[in-house]
């Protein structure tokens, strides 16, 4: 079929009547807009007054936010935060790999993989109920103690594979609920089509399974760089324990909130990543709809 | 003379570069039935989409009872309350009963006593044939199913307008028969309605007016003998004889 635009169309100029409902339309999103400022403005005015104002304030302000001692101990925090960043950079993909194929296996239906579903839902609910300090310290700790050929002793992989453990658990179950939640008229419509069992998963369902599951993703893997802090507690000098380390000699509380900052700075712009790529998708696959 | 139920003014409608209305006029009078027929992409389900505001429009105006409801003032909700909609696809909610497919915008929007929301439902699916399906979930209803309970939903909610888009496209032809019968039913009734079809037999037998869309506007519209049976327009003539079955020379 051609294109229904014909040569009027394209000398098309609004009408009097579409310029006056514009200039409305931009009106009423002037409104929206300062709506959204007063509020804004008015709402964390009043929450920074109240702190403010508290009659503890100038002592918290010492303990929590001295600047002398956030100068002090930035170099020794963002070394350590380093580490947190290699361990997470290394975790993150494990983590999606275990989770994903934790679920796929859970979803089989052949007889031969009974065994492996069973241990897949064994993994999850252990996994998944025992606290992730305990298994850090039974990793960093218990494995060395077995004295294997051939075992890493490094605190640092011993640490980030407990964490991959855990955090696969949870992650196996929000992509099973992503594997879910794919209509069963997109398996059969892929199964007509001839592809086998593994390619529906892997080309239509999967797919379609991931887009959906990536804010509460996102949730997790934002957990789990704040849980890299963990690791602290066996002794692997990271961005928390750099700074616990300096407030224990000095007194200061502000090193901790500097530790934190560097947490935050992290995991925002990553949510703002997901959120744009996610749109981005969303408005090509919806097209003019 | 008082205003018709819906009219709709010079309406311009693009995607992008793509213009799929651009300037189309059309009236509708209460207990009307319109019929809309023309190319796919010729805009009949932009046009409907565009009459409840699920689309902005660029130009042009929509009126409902003579009030402007393309207005960016106009709050929309307030247009949907009274303009029911049968999609091509049903869009049942997957996760609730037909029952309660039925129920939800007469008890949440318009304040219907739970009771007697559910009676009125249960009166018009039983009508419709479907009082064993009450209880059941949309995907295990067949596809005439499925959208004869779309049609209880629209109408649960006692509209002043009824917009049906291809409600028969995606039906077997011998759930269409069903389905339609009970939209004659409605017109009959008194219901007025605007119904983007391709089925020209129906068209015929039930519409008020038939409306020729093609390249964004209305080509030709008038009673469905003269628009079906003796088209005026060569675009007309030329999009019937490729849809209408050809008819054996010396036939009645």
């Amino acid at each position: 079929m051609t294109s229904p635009v014909t040569p009027a169309a394209r000398g098309w100029t609004p009408s009097a009547h579409e310029v006056e409902r514009r200039a409305v339309r931009r009106r009423l999103r002037r409104r929206g807009t300062l709506v959204a400022g007063v509020a804004t403005v008015v709402g964390l005015g009043l929450l920074v007054t109240v702190v403010v104002l508290s009659p503890g304030w100038p002592r918290v302000q010492e303990t929590f936010l001295s600047p002398y001692h956030a100068r002090q101990a930035l170099p020794a925090i963002a070394e350590g935060f380093l580490l947190n960043v290699a361990m997470f950079m290394v975790a993150e993909p494990l983590i999606l790999l275990l989770g994903t194929a934790v679920a796929v296996v859970r979803g089989t239906t052949s007889p031969w993989l009974t065994p492996l579903r069973l241990l897949a839902v064994a993994y999850v609910d252990l996994l998944r109920g025992l606290p992730t300090l305990l298994v850090v310290f039974l990793f960093a700790f218990g494995i060395p103690a077995l004295q294997l050929q051939g075992v890493t002793t490094s605190l640092f992989w011993l640490a980030t594979a407990a964490l991959v453990l855990c955090y696969g658990a949870y992650v196996a179950e929000v992509i099973r609920a992503g594997i879910d939640s794919v209509h069963p008229s997109q398996v059969a419509s892929a199964r007509s089509l001839a592809l086998s069992q593994s390619q529906v998963m892997r080309f239509v369902v999967l797919p379609q399974a991931g887009r959906r599951v990536v804010p509460p993703l996102m949730n997790d893997f934002v957990s789990l760089q704040k849980d890299t802090a963990l690791v602290a507690s066996v002794g692997v000098f990271e961005a928390l324990f750099a700074a616990q380390d300096y407030g224990n000699y000095n007194f200061n509380y502000t090193p901790l909130l500097v530790a934190g900052l560097f947490f935050v700075a992290l995991t925002i712009p990553l949510a703002r990543l997901t959120d744009w790529l996610g749109r981005r998708v969303a408005e090509r696959e919806r097209g003019g709809r | 003379m008082s205003a018709p139920l819906l009219e709709v003014r010079g309406l311009r409608k693009t995607y992008g570069d793509r213009v799929v209305l651009d300037g189309l006029d059309l009236a509708l009078d209460a207990h009307e039935v319109v019929c809309l027929i023309g190319a796919s992409g010729s805009g009949k389900s932009t046009l409907l989409r565009c009459v409840n505001l699920l689309e902005s429009v660029d130009d042009g105006e929509v009126l409902l009872d003579g009030r402007e409801v393309t207005d960016p003032e106009v709050d929309p909700r307030e247009v949907r309350r009274d303009v029911g909609v049968v999609f091509q696809a049903y869009n049942l909610f997957p996760h609730l009963t037909a029952l309660d497919n039925c129920t939800l915008a007469p008890v949440r929007v318009h304040g219907v006593p739970r009771a007697e929301a559910v009676e009125r439902a249960r009166g018009l699916l039983e009508r419709f044939g479907l009082g064993a399906q009450a209880d059941v979930h949309p995907d295990r209803l067949s596809g005439g199913q499925q959208q004869r309970v779309a049609l209880v939903r629209a109408l649960c909610t006692q509209p002043r307008l009824l917009l049906l888009d291809e409600i028969t496209a995606a039906l077997d032809p011998e759930l269409v028969g069903d389905v339609l019968e009970l939209v004659r039913a409605e017109a009959e009734a008194g219901m007025t309605m605007l119904i983007a079809t391709h089925e020209m037999a129906f068209a015929r037998e039930v519409a008020s007016r038939v409306a020729y869309l093609h390249a964004g506007r209305v080509h030709e519209v008038g009673p469905p003998a003269q628009v079906l049976g003796d088209p005026q327009e060569e675009a007309t003539r030329r999009f019937l004889r490729r849809v209408l079955p050809e008819r054996p020379p010396g036939a009645p």
